[in-house]
C-alpha cells in the first residue's frame, strides 16, 4: 500500500460572506474508511470540492501526502489518485457501460495517448472485472443513458474502481437505493477500504452504522464531533444540532 | 476472465452508410468526366453543375470540420467561417503573387490593389506566398494558430455554451471588419480576384475545373476518413464525454482544455484547407466570407444533417446547399425565410437531423 494521508487544517471557504467551511480540520489515515455526516449546509460537499480542486479555500492547508492540493486543478488531483463520486450520478450517457469504464481506467490521459490507445487483453480483463464487481456485466454494451438510477450509481462506483485511486470521495452513494442495495454498497465500501482510503458523505444513519467505522459530524462548516457512531449519537451537541431534530 | 469482452461494439458507421458514401463519392467523381462528353449527349453534365458541386464539396469539408468541434467536442462555433475564409485568403495571396507582371498595372511584384493604394513595397507578411508549399502551410497554420489562441483563452477560462458561441461569432465579425480596411494589406472590401494560374495551370479552363474538383473530392474523402478514424479511437469517446459532462471528465483526470483545444485546432485546419480549395474555384475571396451569416449557415448544415455523426454533416451540407442553389434562382426572396424555417423545423421535429430520420424509418420498418 502506498499510504498517503489526507490532511485538512484550518480550512475556510467564504462565498459572498457566507462561511461554507469554517476552520475545518480533518485527517484521514491511509486505508481508513471515514463517514462524514451533518445536516444540509454543513459543508460536506464544499469539503469535497476543496479536496478535488473544484473550489479554492479562502485560507487553510489541504495536503495529500506531501502534495499541496490547493495549488492543483481537478485533472491533476484526479491523476494524483483521488477519485470522486458525485451525489447525483454522472456517467456519460452516450457511451456504453464498457466505454464509461474504459475512460475511467488508469491510463495516460493526453489527446495523443488517447488516439494511440488500443484495448489490450489486460485492460479488457480489468474492465470485465470491474463490471463484475458492480454487477453490470450483462449491460456492458448498453448506453449508460438507459440504465436505472441504481445501476448508474453502480457504474459510477465502477468507474471509481477502474480509476484505481488511493483515496475515494463518495458523496451520498445510497441516495435513492433500496435497502438491499444499500447493504450491498456498505459491504462493498468496507471491502474497498484497507486497500484505499475512503471518505463517505451520507445522510442515512443506518448506512453509516452498517459501515461501522469512525464518524465525523460536520456542522456549519467545522467539525462538531468525531468518534464511533455510538459516541457521536450520544454526544449532546450532535443531538442538539442534528440527530435531535 | 471468461466473459467475452473483446472490444466495444462495432463502429457506428454502419455498412449501409458506408456503401452509400462510396456510391456518392463515385457519382461525384463521374461529374467532370460526364462534363467532357459532347453537349448533345444525354449524359452530358453542364459546366455549372461541375463548378457548383465543387463548391459544395468544399462546404461539406467545412461542415465536417464543424461537426468534429460541435458534434463531438460540444464546441458550438459560430465563427467557423473565419477559419474557412483565412484558408481562402492564404490561398488567395498565393494566387495574387502568381499573377506577377500580368496585372492591369503591370507591376512586376505588387498586386494591382497595392499599386492602386500606393504601396511601394510588399508588406512583410506577403513574403513567401509566391511559394506553393509555403502557402499551403499557411492555409493550415493561420487558421490553426487563431483557433489555438482563441481556444486556449476561452477553454482555460472555462467559457462554454452560448458564451463560447458568442465569442466565436465576435471573432469572425471582428475579422470581417478588419479585412474590410484597405490598410490591412488584404485588398479591403474588394479582396482578391483576377487569378491567372495555379501550379502552372491556367484557371477557368475545363481541365483546371476538373483538377480542382478532384482535389476537393480527395480532401473530402481524406477528411472523412481522418475524422471517422479519430472519433472511433478512445480520443473520440473522450470528446463525447467532455461534450456531455465536462466536469465529470475533469474529475476522471482528463485535462479537458487540452482535449478541446486539440479538436478545435484540427477542425480549424480542415476548415482552412476547404477554404483554400474553394477560392480558386469561385475565383474570388473578399471579407464577405467572414460574415457571421456564413458561419451560422454552416451550423445549420450540420444541424439539418444530424450532428455528431460526420455523415450527417456531409448530407446536410449537400442538401441545404442544393436547396439554396435552387431556391435562390427560383425565388430569391424566400431563401432566408426558408433557411430560418428549416433550422426551426429541424430543431423542433428532427433533433437528430436527417440521419435521425433515416434511423427512425428503418426502425419503423423493422418493428
Amino acid at each position: 500500500m502506498k499510504g498517503r494521508s489526507l490532511y485538512l487544517d484550518g480550512v475556510t471557504v467564504v462565498f459572498d460572506g457566507f462561511r461554507a467551511l469554517n476552520n475545518l480540520s480533518l485527517v484521514v489515515e491511509p486505508g481508513e474508511l471515514r463517514a462524514i455526516i451533518g445536516p444540509n449546509g454543513a459543508g460536506k460537499t464544499t469539503m469535497m470540492d476543496v479536496i478535488t480542486g473544484k473550489t479554492r479555500p479562502t485560507s487553510g492547508t489541504v495536503r495529500f501526502g506531501d502534495m499541496d492540493l490547493t495549488r492543483l486543478d481537478e485533472p491533476t488531483i484526479a491523476n494524483l489518485g483521488i477519485g470522486r463520486k458525485f451525489q447525483k450520478p454522472t456517467v456519460f450517457d452516450d457511451l456504453t457501460v464498457f466505454e464509461n469504464i474504459e475512460l475511467a481506467l488508469k491510463a495516460p490521459r493526453g489527446p495523443i495517448a488517447c488516439i494511440k490507445w488500443h484495448l489490450t487483453g489486460e485492460a479488457a480483463d480489468r474492465i470485465g472485472q470491474v463490471m463484475t464487481e458492480v454487477g453490470l456485466v450483462e449491460r456492458a454494451h448498453d448506453p449508460a443513458g438507459i440504465l436505472s438510477h441504481g445501476q448508474r450509481q453502480w457504474l459510477e462506483i465502477g468507474m471509481l474502481l477502474a480509476q484505481d485511486p488511493e483515496l475515494l470521495l463518495v458523496d451520498e452513494p445510497v441516495a435513492g437505493m433500496t435497502d438491499a442495495e444499500t447493504e450491498h454498497t456498505a459491504a462493498m465500501l468496507v471491502g474497498i477500504a484497507g486497500k484505499r482510503s475512503v471518505v463517505v458523505v451520507e445522510h442515512d444513519l443506518e448506512f453509516v452504522r452498517a459501515l461501522g467505522r469512525r464518524v465525523t459530524v460536520l456542522h456549519e462548516g467545522s467539525v462538531l464531533s468525531e468518534g464511533s457512531i455510538d459516541h457521536v449519537q450520544n454526544d449532546p451537541r450532535v443531538i442538539e444540532v442534528y440527530l435531535g431534530r | 476472465m471468461s466473459i467475452a469482452l473483446t472490444a466495444p461494439p462495432p463502429s457506428r458507421m454502419r455498412l449501409g452508410i458506408r456503401t452509400g458514401l462510396i456510391i456518392a463519392v463515385l457519382l461525384l467523381a463521374a461529374l467532370p468526366i460526364l462534363n467532357m462528353l459532347p453537349r448533345d449527349s444525354a449524359f452530358h453534365v453542364s459546366d455549372f453543375i461541375v463548378s457548383v458541386t465543387g463548391k459544395w464539396i468544399c462546404y461539406a469539408v467545412l461542415a465536417l470540420s464543424l461537426d468534429l468541434a460541435w458534434g463531438y467536442a460540444g464546441i458550438l462555433s459560430l465563427g467557423h467561417g473565419a477559419f474557412f475564409a483565412l484558408g481562402g485568403y492564404a490561398m488567395g495571396m498565393h494566387l495574387m503573387r502568381l499573377i506577377g507582371p500580368r496585372g492591369a498595372y503591370g507591376h512586376p511584384v505588387l498586386p494591382d490593389f497595392m499599386v492602386f493604394l500606393g504601396y511601394t513595397e510588399l508588406p512583410w507578411f506577403w513574403h513567401g506566398f509566391q511559394s506553393f508549399p509555403y502557402a499551403m502551410l499557411m492555409v493550415m497554420l493561420v487558421p490553426g494558430a487563431l483557433a489555438l489562441v482563441v481556444g486556449f483563452l476561452a477553454f482555460r477560462s472555462r467559457i462554454t455554451g452560448v458564451y463560447l458561441s458568442i465569442l466565436t461569432q465576435a471573432m469572425t465579425y471582428a475579422l470581417m471588419l478588419a479585412f474590410f480596411r484597405n490598410d490591412m494589406g488584404f485588398g479591403g472590401n474588394n479582396g482578391f480576384t483576377d487569378f491567372k494560374e495555379l501550379l502552372g495551370m491556367p484557371l477557368g479552363t475545363p481541365s483546371a475545373r476538373a483538377v480542382l474538383f478532384y482535389a476537393s473530392l480527395v480532401l473530402l474523402v481524406g477528411s472523412m476518413l481522418l475524422c471517422a478514424a479519430l472519433t472511433r479511437t478512445k480520443y473520440g469517446r473522450v470528446l463525447t464525454a467532455i461534450r456531455d459532462a465536462e466536469s465529470r471528465a475533469r474529475f476522471l483526470g482528463y485535462d479537458t482544455t487540452r482535449h478541446k483545444l486539440f479538436a478545435f485546432v484540427l477542425s480549424a485546419m480542415l476548415a482552412g484547407l476547404a477554404g483554400a480549395l474553394y477560392v480558386p474555384q469561385v475565383g474570388i475571396i473578399n471579407p464577405g466570407e467572414f460574415s457571421p451569416g456564413n458561419s451560422i449557415e454552416a451550423v445549420i448544415w450540420v444541424a439539418v444533417g444530424g450532428r455528431g455523426t460526420l455523415v450527417g454533416a456531409l448530407l446536410g451540407a449537400f442538401s441545404v446547399n442544393a436547396l439554396k442553389t435552387w431556391l435562390t434562382s427560383a425565388a430569391p426572396d424566400l431563401w432566408l425565410f426558408a433557411l430560418g424555417g428549416l433550422f426551426v423545423a429541424v430543431t423542433l421535429f428532427l433533433p437528430r437531423g436527417l440521419i435521425g430520420l433515416f434511423d427512425r424509418v428503418k426502425k419503423g420498418r423493422g418493428a
